[in-house]
């Protein structure tokens, strides 16, 4: 079995403070909030920086890198004869304490484990582009 | 600790309980005046004493679904109360925020005696179909409402319900500590166990190690015997000052130290330390309140949501090292009603029923009181701590039989 993301999805609603976000996917970017000052990543988006409440803020790419935090294979049939799916929280490479919800996609769900090396794949809907993760060689390296 | 923190001034002098039960059919404001005349009964008073209300999480928090119960106008309006203090609402340290709202509130001499209430319908909210998901579960881009705010990052994923947020908390300590599913299954034989004993439990048939880890799964590693049972029920308290504990009719429970802190990201996916999350910062406010210390503790009722939370909570509580919970529950022993340190001695949520946090603290009161009939733990118990919600909601308690 191959995972893929739930066969229904709700989708967020865009507005001036996530559509950077959420339509990162147009051209295959991944971006978020980063801090002009501190350099810091912020993450679900506000106004001001946290760390140094420097108001300087713009959303900035990164690789599209991350490790799976942690992932939990739901089973749930939320929605009848919906089929399971795996949920992750992947970190991102640039800032680990920067997490994502994903779904884990074009893998095998118990080969799965914490600590694997994952990468940016994004689903269209609509207007939105999800960003789920895939299985990623680790940098430098091999499997 | 130099002056004794506000809380003290307050003690738990009255406990009452309506039915409680799957799809009982009866309303929520039935079934919350119910458990408040109970408890004003049993404090010893009339309604005219009563010069407090509060509840969590108020009216209308999340719809239609059983989830709230009355807000305090309706409660007020129903008994004809005549209060000089009123509080609701959702945000705060958990579920129990309510009762520390009346602590304080006492303390400050806002009020002397506050009924304090939380009451779910949610299993008859529920009816016959399968518990739902946040958002209804799903469902394609065509009329179906968008999500903003913290929902935004979870419902396009399939991340539907506390289960699945939840779930990648115990993945994580399944990984960080070794923890494992039979380790888990102790928190729910235990609660089953407990609730054989509890003539208002949800779910009293025995449950075998087997039986749990053949259940369905829900969401790995959470099979259903992992999962809270959603039921209707209220729950009521009565807080009063400090001064009519020794002339309550019953022995009074005394507020010995709250745990309130969030020190944390407020978040169920950005928390610093996933395996902690703000159970951590609560317990250790708590213990900042008071010069009793962990071992002081005779009995835990500890919230469980999800079997992984008391676990998480042992921990945070200081009950057991980091990490360490697994191991402390191992075979189920330590605590069971005659271990060192019974959990969740009336069945809990997984078994007793999901009244949300209230169904613990009562608890904690009928065995300091010495009431628990055939679920009473053996020799003497002074000390109890309660502890409500999971994830980036948490608050606890620590109460006395006797003052502190």
């Amino acid at each position: 079995m191959s995972a893929n993301g739930p066969s229904f999805r709700v989708l967020p609603r865009l507005d001036d403070d996530n559509r950077f976000f959420w339509t990162g996917g147009e051209d295959g970017t991944l971006r978020f909030l980063r801090c002009g000052s501190c350099r810091q990543f912020v993450h679900p988006p506000v106004p001001v920086c946290p760390a140094c409440l420097g108001n300087d803020l713009s959303p900035q790419p990164v690789s599209g890198r991350g490790t799976v935090h942690s992932y939990t294979l739901n089973v749930q049939e939320w929605i009848p004869g919906s089929e399971p799916y795996v949920i992750g929280l992947v970190s991102i490479d640039e800032q680990p304490d920067v997490r994502l919800i994903t779904n884990l996609v074009d893998c095998d769900p118990d080969a799965i484990e914490i600590g694997d090396p994952v990468e940016v794949v994004f689903e269209h809907h609509d207007d939105v582009y999800l960003p789920l993760f895939r299985p990623a060689a680790p940098a430098g390296g091999t499997r | 600790m130099s002056a004794a923190p506000a809380e003290r001034q307050a003690a738990i002098t009255g406990i009452g309980q309506s039915d409680v039960g799957r799809r009982l059919g009866r309303t929520e404001i039935d079934l919350t005046i119910d458990a408040c005349l109970a408890a004003i009964a049993d404090a010893g008073l009339t309604r005219d004493d009563i010069d407090g209300l509060a509840t969590y999480p108020g009216a209308g928090v999340g719809g239609a679904m059983g989830f709230s119960g009355p807000g305090t106008p309706e409660v007020q309006d129903a008994l004809r109360l005549k209060l000089d203090w009123h509080d609701g609402g959702s945000e705060g340290p958990a579920q129990m925020k309510a009762v520390i709202a009346a602590c304080f509130a006492i303390a400050a001499g806002a009020a002397r005696h506050v009924l304090v209430y939380r009451t779910v319908t949610e299993s008859t909210a529920q009816g016959e179909g399968g518990r739902p998901g946040i958002g209804g579960g799903g469902g394609g881009s065509g009329g179906v409402p968008r999500f903003s705010g913290f929902l935004q990052w979870t419902l396009p994923f399939g991340a539907v319900s506390a289960a699945n947020w939840i779930a990648l908390v115990a993945q994580r300590r399944f990984h960080e500590f070794g923890l494992t599913r039979e380790q888990l299954g102790q928190v729910a034989l235990n609660g089953r166990r407990n609730a054989g004993l509890n003539p208002k439990a949800l779910y009293r048939q025995p449950m075998s190690m087997d039986d749990y880890l053949a259940a369905r799964m829900i969401t790995t590693p959470f099979c259903l015997f992992d999962c809270d049972a959603p039921c209707d029920g209220s729950t009521a308290l009565v807080v009063s000052h400090v001064d009519y504990a020794r002339d309550a009719p019953h022995p009074a429970c005394h507020v010995n130290a709250v745990g309130t802190a969030l020190r944390g990201r407020p978040s169920w996916d950005q928390f610093d330390d996933m395996t902690t999350m703000a159970a951590r910062d609560a317990g250790a406010s708590m213990w900042e309140r008071t010069d009793l210390r962990p071992s002081d503790v005779d009995l835990a009722q500890l919230y469980d949501g999800f079997s992984i939370l008391p676990l998480v909570w042992l921990e945070a509580l200081g009950l057991c090292g980091r990490g360490e919970s697994g191991g402390f529950v191992e075979g189920g022993g330590r605590i069971a009603l005659d271990g060192e340190l019974p959990l969740n001695t009336a069945g809990g949520q997984l078994s007793a029923g999901r009244l949300h946090g209230f169904g613990l603290i009562h608890e904690a009161c009928v065995q300091l009181r010495g009431d628990g009939g055939e679920r009473q733990i053996p020799g003497r118990h002074e000390v109890a701590v309660v502890a409500n919600g999971g994830g980036p909601i948490a608050g606890s308690m620590l109460l006395t039989r006797g003052p502190g």
